[in-house]
This record gives C-alpha cells, structure tokens and sequence, in this order.
C-alpha cells in the first residue's frame, strides 16, 4: 500500500541552498539519529520546492546508516487508504500495530488531514505511540501545523512539540546549481550563459524551473544545435532585454569574455556557497539551541542580514547568554524547582529579565529556620542522668549524618531536650557551609501548611532539601498530620542518603508515640534512641548554682544544699523554684537565703508574696510542697497540684 | 593568509601553478590574462628569459569584483619548473590556498612529471603543509599532440593521480581546458574555506 522509496531522491542529489539549509539539516540529523533528535520533524513549504525529496532523502539515509532499520513512506492518502481498507477488512488492530512498529515514518501531505477527524485522531495516537518508543516520524505538509485548516490542538501541538522547519524558494545561485545538476542528469550540456538565463526567472518553484529546463531540451533536441541564451530567453518567451544587457557587457571578442563570465559564474555560485557558511554555521546554532528549547530570535535575525560582520562572535556571544541562563537555571532549581521551569530561563534575549527572576528567587529563598541562639551548647548542664544524651549529640557533632542517624532525644517535658537540640543545631551550623534547620514540630507543620496554601510546596521542599542538618522538636505532634508524615518521610530519605543530620525530641520511645506512621517510627529507631532522665543530685545542683549566679544570688551553701534536695523532677521545675525565691525575696527586700528559700517553699507564703508572685509572672512549673514534713524527708512529702493558673502557663509552654 | 575576511569583506585566493619545466604553466596564465576583460586584471608580472623560460615567477592578479558582498580577488602564481630554481619554487609556495600541477602529457617527460610532484610535495612540506590537504586539481597539458607523443588522460591519471583528485585535460597554448582547470581549483579552494576556519 505505501509507496517505495525513489533512489533518485536522496541527500546527494537534493541541491541545498540558504532557503532549505535548515530543512535538509534537520533531516540529516533525523536520519542519523532516528527518534532521538527532532521528533516529530514537520517540514513545510510550498508545492514543489522538495518536501518529497527531503522526506525520502531522510528515509535513504536512515536506511544507509542502519540497513536494519523499517522505514515506511506514505503520503496521507495512502495512509487514509490503507486505514480504511483494514477497518473494512476488520483488522483495525493489525493495521495499528503495523505501523507502531515502524522504526522511521515518513508521512507526505500532512495537510489533507483537514477536515478527517478521525483520521486526525489516528494520527495522533500513532504519533504517541511512536514517540513513546523512540520511533521516529517525519512529517511534510505545503503549510504549517497551525495553519492547516481544522486540525486538532492536540496535534498541532505535537507537531510543534518536535520542530517544525521550513523551505522557501530557491535563490538565484540555488536555481543556478539545480539546473546545472539536473542539466548533468540528463547528460545534456548548454552553451555557457544558457541556464543562468532560465534561473533569472523566479519560478515560485522548483518543478516549474524544470518545465524550463525540460523546454530547452527539447528544443535542442529538435533543432540539433546548441541552443544560446538569446533562443532560450525566446523559448521560454523572456524579454531578451536582459539577456542583451548581458551581452553588451562582454568584449567584442566573442568567445573569450564568455569563457571568463562563465568562470565568473561558476565562482560566484562557490563563493555564494561558501560565504554562506556562516548562514550554515548560525542555522546549525538555531537548530542546537532551539532544540534544547531556547528562543532563538537574535540568531535567526542574523540570517535576515545579507553578510553580517562577525557572526562567529555573535553565535559565541549567544552561546555565553545560554550558558549563563543554564546557570541561573541551576541555582534557582536548587531554590525552587517550580520558578527555573519559567520560560524566562530559555530567552537569551532577555537577560536581564532572567537575571531579575533569579534574584527574586534568591531573594526569597529564605533558609529553614534556625536554632536559637539562646540555647548554646555551653549552657547545657551535665549530669549523670544526661551524660549518654549528651555524649550522643557530641559524637553527632564531630561526625554529623555519620554516626547516629536519626538522633531521637527523648525524656519527660522540662528535662532539658528543647535545650540540646537547638545546642546541636547550632554546633552543627558553626560547620563550613552548614545550612541548619531546626524548629519545631508544629511549626514544620504550619509551614507546609501556608506552602499548600500558596501553591508554592515545592519551594518550600527545596528550602528544607538545602539544609544540611534538620532537627525538629517535638516530633509526637506530628501525629495525624499524613501529609507532614509523608513530607518528612520523603526528606528522612534524603537526608540518610546524603548522609545529613537528623535530630528528633520526643516525650518517650517513638515505638510508643500514637499516630505516627510504621514507616517513620522505623525510621526514628534506625538511629539512636536516647533518654533523658529526671534530674540527678548533682545536676540539680549545677543547674542551681547556675541559675542563682544569674540572678546574681550570692551562693550560700545552706541555701545549694536546701534547693538541691528539693525533690524537684525537671530543670523547668527548678528554674522556677529558684524564682519564686528570688521574688519572694525581691517583694520583701530580704537578701535570699536558705531560710527564706524554706518559708517561701514550705511554710506560709510571706505577706506580699501573693501578690507579688501574680504581677512578677513567674515561670514556674507550679509545683509546692506543703508545709507538713521535714524538709530532708521525701517520705513526709505531700505534693500538691499547683495552682490553676500556673498550670495552664505550663501546658501552653 | 587569510582566505575570507569577514572585516574587510574580501576574498582572496593565491594560486600557483606547479609543474616541471615547459609544461605550460606559463601559458595557461597567458590564456587566462588574454580572456580577462582588462578592468578585471592587473598588470601580469613576468620574469622571463629572452627564450621566454620564467626566471623568476609570474603573477596575475585578476579582480572578480563583488561576489555575495564581498570582493573578491585571485592571485595566479606559477613557479619557475627547471630543477635549479628549487628555492624561488618554495617561496612562491608560500601561503598558497591551492595548486595545479600542470604535467606534460609527453610520454617522455613523465619522470620530469614525477619529480616535480615528488617536488612539489616535498616544498608544501617545507612549509608544514601537507600536500593532503592541500586543495590540488592536476592538469594534463599538451593534449593537442600527436598521440604517438603522448599519454592519455587515463594513463597519466594512472601514473601521476594517485591522490585521485580532479585532473583536466588542456590545450594551454589554444585554450582547452585551462579555465576548466582554474575553475577546478577555485571550487576546491573555496569549498575548503566554507569548511574550514571562519573569518580571520
């Protein structure tokens, strides 16, 4: 049913000049990289200016490079043809798969796709199918995809998708060329100045020059003699005023000028085409880089100069645009994959306006959230009850992503694990080129939350994939939150796999914590599971001394002592034990001391104390002890719940 | 030398006719000189012995005028073929774009043929240019004689043309073949230049 391929139409016979440079180039490429280069390639032009030619030509050489190659012609008719032939026949399908298994097609006379719907829909499946498999198609049509009438968006899109090129009509030197070789094909020879009198013609194609050149010969033919260029200009009905013109301009000798005119001819069409190398040259720049799907318009403007000065130096000058813009790209992906698709990124003759775009990028590409800097490594009390969560973050510090990976700090509210976490983020962001994220669970959580709010999700995963280290606190909260869960599982990925720091606080043992996912729990106990444990002795004592010496009480030993048995469970709790003394101290303008410490701790709240407890807005975990019971003795301890009001300052805590 | 320059807009291409002594590299440029309208040629420079043997070289520039924008020039050379002229021969070489060798058709000059090519490969080198990349076209002069005297095309094709370039028969003294021969050698030298190195 499809026509075979004419050997007579091939790369080799097809005379290129500035009009089709860009169309036979493309096909050279297409034919040498089947499916891989420009797929679909549409070639357009007006009849008879060498779209067949170019189609087979493709067809030719794919064959020659790769003989295994199936390779089918067909113009659209054939292919309506067939189509219907087999639905009639009943093998729809066979006639489908005959044709998604052809490595190369090439398909003529596009444009009566025109009102065929459903050839139309056909063809766009074929064409999917083909691309999808690396098959290539080449498609050839008198006008553009946009332009045929009635044609589905959808194809004309995919048309487009590829590249669409193409060819114009020939120039003088081309027609000059063409006649030439197909004058030699024939094995007919003219006296010198008669094909150049049938190229001054401007035929609006290329059959109609060979209807000229086909007159001459038969002329000659006929009249068995030389034919000159005055009897072609007569044969093909040419005012000879041009060709007189011509003639006057020759010395009087008469076979002498023609033989320097005729190399004069010849040279002019070799140096046409060889300072149209620069035209090859810029066409080959636009094929690249509208390939890669950069805008192209300063070049092609080049080609609609007739000898521009220093092409070379523009082309490079756009190269360095491009390699530029690649760049820009690049940091902005990193920034915010959604911005570097823009189309901005992929005009070199907008600079300017890409470089803005970036900036913008830059600009609000703010880094993750920091630890605070109030929570310093230094501050951070040792004790026994500590000393393996502590060890843990050291070794996390030297080696960070390298030896515990996740870290997951757990213990009891107020125990200090909101201290060692910020303490390691911010150790770990005194690295080289560290970029630390460190905030709280409910924050990570509010942020992805505004993120899919304002559409900008992937900006705000990029924001979090730059960071070298991530340390959330509070990760229970992300209970029930499966998009959190999902977002963070994806960053867990690629953080181990980076081999980047994570650190987690948690209240206890995530295998405990309700409503996480299996999959982030696993991921939480890959690493090291660390407790914090309630206050030791001596913890509490350091804590102490620290906390007075910051109030700036004078350390009493009575009053260390007195505080540091105080069977107070958190360093929370302690820190406001100790201000409730220094308060209570301060409103009754007693210097602090052990035995204030117990009446406002155990005995009857002084005087003022109330009231000044209220306006000074303690920070305390509320927690008192009744007067009843000696103090050493934890045994005649009663606790008390705190006050209301305190209590409700500890949970928004 | 730069072939084309995109600056000034000029093309110029030196050629120089090669060949053993009295093959008629000579008269091919006296050919060519006498076909060129006069505004088109400069004067042609001749050094000449009184038995019109070229003692030095011979020179003509012709001016093709404007060709796609840019002016364009060629430059015939011919070089001196007897053996003792070997360092004129090499400095007329010199930045050469293309060459003809224009061998004597003459059974017996074919080892003066040989020589000279053998010459002519050796000088290009001289000058760190490979003669395979040299654009060369050959010319089998002298074609005119008796056939008794000479070789045919073919045969001296055989024995001279191993590079297989584009070889012409010529009639220098009448003419045959010798713009044929220039239009060769412009082709391949030209084509070199749309291939090879942009502007200068």
């Amino acid at each position: 049913m499809t026509s075979s391929l004419n050997p007579r139409f091939s790369f080799e016979t097809f005379v290129v000049g500035a009009a089709n440079r860009l169309a036979v180039t493309a096909g050279r490429t297409v034919a040498e990289n089947p499916g891989s280069a420009y797929n679909p390639l549409f070639i357009y032009s007006g009849s008879g200016l060498g779209k067949t030619h170019v189609l087979m030509a493709i067809g030719h050489a794919a064959k020659t490079i790769a003989a295994q190659l199936n390779i089918e012609y067909l113009t659209l008719d054939e292919y309506v043809e067939s189509f219907h032939a087999a639905i009639a026949a009943g093998q729809g399908d066979n006639f489908r798969r005959r044709f998604q298994n052809v490595d190369v097609l090439l398909v003529d006379d596009v444009q009566f796709l025109t009102n065929r719907k459903e050839m139309q829909a056909e063809l766009l499946r074929l064409t999917e199918a083909l691309q999808q498999s690396g098959h290539q198609i080449v498609l050839a049509s008198d006008r553009p995809p946009a332009e045929i009438a009635d044609l589905d968006e959808r194809l004309i899109s995919r048309f487009s998708g590829g590249l669409v090129v193409d060819m114009g009509i020939p120039d003088y030197e081309t027609r000059v060329a063409i006649l030439r070789r197909k004058a030699e094909e024939r094995g007919t020879s003219f006296q010198p100045g008669v094909l150049e009198t049938v190229a001054k013609i401007e035929h609006p194609n290329v059959r109609e020059l060979m209807g000229a050149l086909n007159r001459l010969i038969a002329f000659q033919a006929v009249t068995d003699s030389p034919i000159n260029a005055e009897a072609a200009s007569k044969v093909l009905g040419i005012p000879s005023a041009a060709t007189a013109a011509s003639s006057t301009a020759a010395s009087p000798t008469a076979a002498s000028p023609d033989e320097f005119s005729q190399f004069l001819t010849d040279v002019t069409v070799t140096v046409g085409k060889a300072v149209e190398a620069w035209r090859a040259r810029v066409a080959e720049a636009v094929l690249r880089w509208e390939g890669e799907g950069y805008r192209t318009g300063r070049l092609e403007k080049l080609l609609d100069q007739e000898t521009p000065a220093a092409v070379d130096d523009a082309i490079s000058a756009y190269v360095q645009d491009v390699e530029r813009l690649k760049a820009l790209e690049a940091e902005v992906a990193v920034l915010d994959p959604q911005a570097a698709g823009e189309k901005v990124f992929r005009d070199p003759d907008h600079m300017d306006e890409a470089e803005a775009a970036a900036a913008k990028v830059r600009d609000g590409a703010a880094p993750p959230p920091a630890p605070s800097a109030a929570f310093s490594f230094e501050s951070f009390v040792a004790g026994p009850s500590n000393e393996v969560a502590l060890s843990a973050a050291r070794a996390v510090i030297a080696k960070p992503g390298k030896k515990y990976n996740p870290l997951v700090i757990v213990g009891r509210s107020g125990l200090g694990k909101t201290h060692l976490l910020n303490a390691v983020g911010l150790e770990l962001a005194k690295k080289k080129n560290a970029v630390v994220a460190c905030l709280s669970t409910q924050g990570f959580v509010d942020e992805l939350i505004a993120a899919i709010d304002g559409n900008r999700v992937d900006w705000w995963r990029a924001r979090y994939r730059r960071a070298t280290a991530l340390l959330l606190d509070d990760i229970q909260l992300l209970a029930g939150k499966e998009r959190t869960q999902e977002e963070l599982f994806n960053l867990f990925n690629q953080f181990l796999d980076a081999d980047r720091q994570l650190v987690f606080t948690a209240p206890a043992h995530p295998n405990t914590l309700e409503g996480l996912e299996e999959r982030i729990v696993s991921r939480l106990e890959g690493g090291l599971v660390t407790e914090i444990a309630e206050p030791d002795k001596e913890l509490r004592r350091s804590v102490l001394e620290r906390l007075l010496t910051q109030q700036r009480v004078p350390i009493e030993p009575a009053l260390l002592d007195y505080l540091t048995d105080r069977p107070i469970d958190s360093v929370r709790s302690l820190t406001g034990v100790v201000q409730r003394v220094v308060e209570a101290a301060a409103a009754q303008d007693e210097p602090v001391t052990a035995g204030l410490a117990r009446d406002v701790l155990e005995g009857a709240p002084a005087p003022a104390a109330p009231g000044a407890r209220r306006t000074a807005g303690f920070r305390t975990s509320g927690i008192v002890v009744s007067s009843a019971g000696g103090v050493r003795s934890r045994e005649k301890m009663v606790w008390d719940w705190p006050a209301a009001a305190d209590r409700v300052i500890e949970d928004l805590r | 030398m730069s072939l084309v320059n995109f600056t000034t807009r000029e093309i110029t291409c030196k050629i120089v006719y090669y060949g053993p002594g009295r093959s008629g590299k000579t008269t091919n440029l006296h050919y060519v000189y006498g076909r060129v309208p006069e505004t088109r040629r400069g004067r042609m420079v001749s050094l000449a012995t009184q038995t019109d043997r070229t003692l030095f070289f011979d020179f003509l520039p012709i001016d093709l005028g404007q060709i796609s924008g840019f002016s364009t020039r060629f430059q015939l050379y011919t070089v001196p073929g007897q053996v003792y002229y070997n360092a004129t021969r090499r400095l007329v070489l010199q930045g050469a774009d293309g060459v003809v060798f224009v061998g004597d058709s003459q059974a017996r000059q074919l080892d003066e043929n040989i020589e000279s090519l053998q010459n002519l490969q050796s000088n290009l080198l001289e000058h760190g240019v490979d003669v395979r990349t040299m654009p060369l076209v050959m010319q089998y002069n002298k074609q005119d004689l008796p056939a008794e005297l000479i070789l045919t095309p073919p045969d001296l094709d055989d024995s001279l043309n191993f590079r297989g370039v584009p070889s012409f028969p010529a009639d220098a003294l009448h003419g045959r073949g010798v713009f044929e021969t220039l239009k060769g050698i412009s082709e391949l030298v030209l084509k070199k230049l749309a291939a090879g190195s942009p502007a200068a």
